[in-house]
């Protein structure tokens, strides 16, 4: 089937924005640097502050150095970043994570956002289908035009509805 | 926060003369807020009972519109009985009268006198005070207004005096504000000073931000009290849309800026170098936000096609009540927070209270709810409507995705028994990309006009900003600004170059709009393009200001997403020492201290070189209050378009004793500060009325354009 012309400029935008976002995602590895800027902002420091590890700003922190170097030691150790956030948890609990695993009950914070999202959106469509949105014609929008009886008027009133590209209100 | 407060031994007690005048005013505060709290109750009963003979028709010995005006009088006397309990702790601020509890522990002698009034809200039951305070201001500004339509603001005002019964009740009851120290009787001895005043709160902005946010939080107990109000008494067309809109737009113009001024507020004191962390006191006040701004919108299709009375209905009944869970978190400890300098028991009675609101909105709309069917018709998915819809889906997700993050912790630990930390990287994958999507229809939404459009006037109305869209693409690569860091992908720089793809597309989307209406008009009227603009906002405010509003979201989005590109660096710097950072340098020329009465700071004095040569001179500094024992930073800020050079005096090495200087460079995050102000000039101008077409003819060639008037101005 032939996409009418102006569709055509639509999905090759959408092209386009996918393949852009797939060259980002295959980009190669992380430098230790990188990496442990990324992991420390994966944890809690466990002062008691409710920051990040990587953003505690408390000089004299009793354990944001500890932490740090702990992550250190498990990087230099070739550690993969699931082992050293399963070591992180062996020893501090839960807590030290910044934010929920994917693993048993916590995978439901994950999951649960996008899923009242789809089910927002998919009733949204519902609606719109029920109430006619989706079964009407596109059609040229005249609406003031069609209010006037004087044929200039209504020619006037359609040019600036035409060149506002407005049918007036917000 | 209080349970770190190091409260100063009092080792002095005095014994002050005018210590019978202190308790006077402990026992006139008291006084006040049991005859606000009498008041408020015969507001509720009397106005309840007058409403329901009204309502009914049945006879009474009295006329009920006699007892409906004699409940709003009551109501005013009430605001006077508030107001003198305001004073009454204000005063015993101002006089030092430690005899009171609340002012031994959320103040002392050589606090400024700024601060001396933020000492109203540093504390749990200042803070409740506070809020009665502006809920007896709002509801005095309503009932006096009662002329506008008496029957209905009969119904919001009892509302109100409702909620004005729950917060004095809690006042008086559980958290009063006037308790005097356990043991101490009239006359016998004070402590010489008191513990001062939190240090956090020792900054302007505290002065400004609580009061702005509860005139936000408080505000939003208007327009709840007239859709409840119209709903009980099945109101009649959609009147009281039009007098709730001006009064939500108010409230949700203080609650922004109460947001706002919180985030420059962690920005300037707490020296982490953000301004939001996602903390759950932060998202409580983000919530009610959210619903408000839904409310804004898809009210405009119930005045306009009198579709979504049910949702709208809805939609301010939860932002009410987000604004009681926002009280609730903040007060009752529900959740871990940094701002948890007030938590307590009265928690249960919020939870009392919210179901009592909820029991009330469940039950009105049951029994009311065919006064609020209507038919809907829409006839395209690609309409203005629909927008709308899709601007409230997303508006309500993101809503939601703030409310499951911050009640996750205690879900969590009920279900399975442990804690979990829900912080940054939670929202930052979940809630962004939900707000790149709301920016995306923030520009998209205008561009749709009402019922239908063709394929023809999407592709006039949209390939300017697809191109604009593309080319900050192309730009943001050009000039390095990349989503990938050390060879791999930065989920921040992504989101950054899609944030300022975005909001490039959407800018342009809204000036072409202003633009194409202005050229319009100056074609018409022979005006130059200004004027035109001027005239063409003045013929529809609402419009056009909901459009300055978005410019300005669109340019705090930018600020929001230079974040992505922060930089620091940390260093012990000895005199003469040297860092940089970006493009400057800064020099250490010195360390020094200083005392007051209230508090003794160290600060270093740090040249700022530019290219070799020296361009401004920053003073970071590390105070330590005196009365409350604790340390405060107080970080120096050096703010230009690009970024914010953000220097943190941390602390001093104990063993050198050298200071330790940390140093930001923030970029754009003065966009979001202007973005504040777009926002708030927009809003000004959505709240002027629109130039009637009657006048629009006087002022401007009549035969041009009197004509052309209707179709510009449009839905109003």
């Amino acid at each position: 089937m032939r996409l009418p012309s102006s569709l055509k400029f639509w999905s090759r935008a959408v092209e386009a924005c996918v393949l852009f976002v797939a060259i980002c995602f295959s980009l190669g590895a992380a430098t230790p640097a990188s990496r442990m800027n990324t992991l420390s902002h994966q944890l809690m420091c466990q002062c008691g502050c409710a920051q990040l590890l990587g953003e505690c700003d408390h000089v004299g922190c009793p354990d944001r150095d500890k932490e740090l170097s702990e992550l250190t030691t498990d990087m230099a150790a070739g550690m993969t970043d699931q082992q050293i956030m399963d070591a992180f948890v062996a020893k501090y609990g839960a807590t030290v994570l910044a934010a929920p695993t994917t693993k048993g009950f916590d995978l439901v914070a994950w999951v649960a956002p996008f899923a009242v999202f789809a089910a927002a959106l998919l009733g949204t469509i519902l609606l719109i289908r029920r109430w006619g949105g989706l079964g009407g014609k596109p059609v040229e929008a005249t609406t003031a035009g069609a209010q006037s009886s004087d044929p200039a008027d209504r020619e006037r009133l359609e040019r600036i509805r035409r060149e506002t590209g407005s049918d007036g209100g917000f | 926060m209080e349970n770190e407060l190091v409260r100063r031994e009092v080792t002095g007690f005095s014994r002050a003369c005018d210590n019978h005048s202190g308790v006077l005013m402990a026992t006139f505060g008291s006084f006040c807020l049991l005859i606000a709290l009498v008041l408020a109750a015969y507001n509720l009963f009397a106005g309840a009972v007058a409403l329901r003979l009204i309502a009914t028709g049945r006879a009474a010995r009295i006329s009920p519109e006699r007892l409906a005006d004699t409940a709003r009088r009551a109501g005013i006397a009430g605001f006077v009985a508030v107001t003198g309990a305001a004073f009454a702790l204000i005063w015993s601020v101002f006089t030092n009268d430690f005899s009171i509890t609340y002012i031994l522990e959320h103040s002392n002698r050589a606090l400024p006198i700024p601060y001396k009034f933020a000492a109203l809200w540093s504390g749990q039951e200042g803070s409740l005070l506070l809020w009665a305070w502006l809920l007896g201001i709002y509801g005095f500004v309503l009932r006096l207004r009662h002329k506008t339509d008496v029957k209905l603001y009969a119904y919001a005002g009892t509302i109100l005096s409702g909620i004005q019964v729950f917060f004095l009740a809690v006042l008086v009851f559980a958290a009063p504000p006037f308790s005097l120290l356990p043991g101490y009787v009239a006359g016998g001895p004070i402590p010489a000073d008191g513990n001062g005043l939190n240090p956090l709160l020792q900054y302007p902005e505290m002065v400004i931000h609580p009061p702005m946010l509860y005139l936000g939080y408080v505000g939003f107990s208007v327009p709840f009290a007239f859709a409840l109000g119209a709903l009980m008494m099945r109101y009649p067309g959609e009147k009281w849309i039009r007098i709730t809109r001006t009064w939500t737009m108010v409230t949700w113009l203080f609650l922004t800026c109460g947001i706002f001024l919180g985030m420059h507020w962690a920005y300037a004191v707490l020296g982490w170098g953000g301004y939001w962390g996602w903390d759950p006191v932060e998202n409580a006040s983000f919530m009610p936000w959210l619903t408000g701004t839904a409310f804004l919108h898809s009210v405009m299709m119930q005045e306009r096609k009198g579709m979504m009375k049910s949702w709208n209905v809805w939609l301010i009944f939860s932002t009410f009540l987000l604004t009681m869970l926002g009280t609730l978190l903040t007060r009752a400890g529900l959740v871990s927070s940094v701002h948890a300098f007030a938590q307590s028991s009265i928690g249960t009675w919020f939870v009392v209270f919210m179901g009592i609101v909820l029991a009330v909105c469940i039950f009105t709309y049951i029994l009311q709810r065919g006064h609020l069917k209507t038919e809907h018709h829409m006839e395209s998915l690609v309409s203005r409507e629909s927008s709308f819809l899709f601007n409230n889906l997303v508006l309500l997700t993101a809503c939601f995705v703030i409310l499951w993050g911050t009640l996750f912790p205690i879900i969590s630990e009920y279900v399975q028994g442990t804690k979990v930390t829900v912080g940054a990287p939670f929202y930052n994958r979940v809630a962004v990309p939900i707000g790149l999507f709301l920016v995306f229809l923030t520009g998209v939404g205008p561009l749709l006009p009402w019922r239908a459009t063709s394929f023809k006037a999407i592709k006039r109305n949209f390939v300017l900003p697809v191109i604009a869209l593309w080319v900050t693409v192309i730009v943001c690569l050009a000039v390095g600004v990349r989503p990938w860091k050390d060879g791999s992908l930065d989920s921040g720089s992504f989101y950054a170059v899609v944030a300022f793809a975005v909001a490039a597309a959407v800018l342009t989307a809204i000036i072409a709009e202003f633009l194409r209406g202005a050229g319009v008009i100056s074609r018409q009227t022979n005006r130059n393009l200004f004027a035109a603009t001027w005239l063409l906002t003045r013929r529809n405010t609402r419009r056009y200001g909901g459009y300055i509003v978005h410019i300005g979201v669109v340019v705090v989005v930018i600020g929001l997403a230079g974040s992505a590109f922060n930089r620091s660096i940390e260093s012990e710097m000895g005199l003469h020492s040297k860092m940089s950072i970006g493009p400057y340098t800064l020099e250490c020329m010195g360390f020094t201290q200083d005392s007051n009465q209230n508090y003794n700071s160290d600060y270093a004095v740090l040249d700022v070189d530019q290219g070799g040569k020296k361009i401004f001179q920053v003073t970071p500094e590390r105070r330590f209050y005196l009365a409350s024992g604790q340390p405060q930073t107080m970080v120096a800020i050096h703010s230009i378009p690009e970024w914010d050079l953000y220097v943190v005096y941390e602390g001093t090495n104990p063993d050198t004793g050298q200071p330790i200087i940390k140093a930001f460079l923030n970029p754009l995050v003065g966009w979001i500060w202007f973005g504040l102000v777009v926002i708030v000039f927009g809003t000004f101008v959505a709240l002027v009325p629109s130039l009637t077409p009657a006048t629009a003819a006087l002022r401007v060639p009549a035969v041009k354009t009197a004509s052309m008037t209707p179709a510009l101005k449009g839905g109003d």
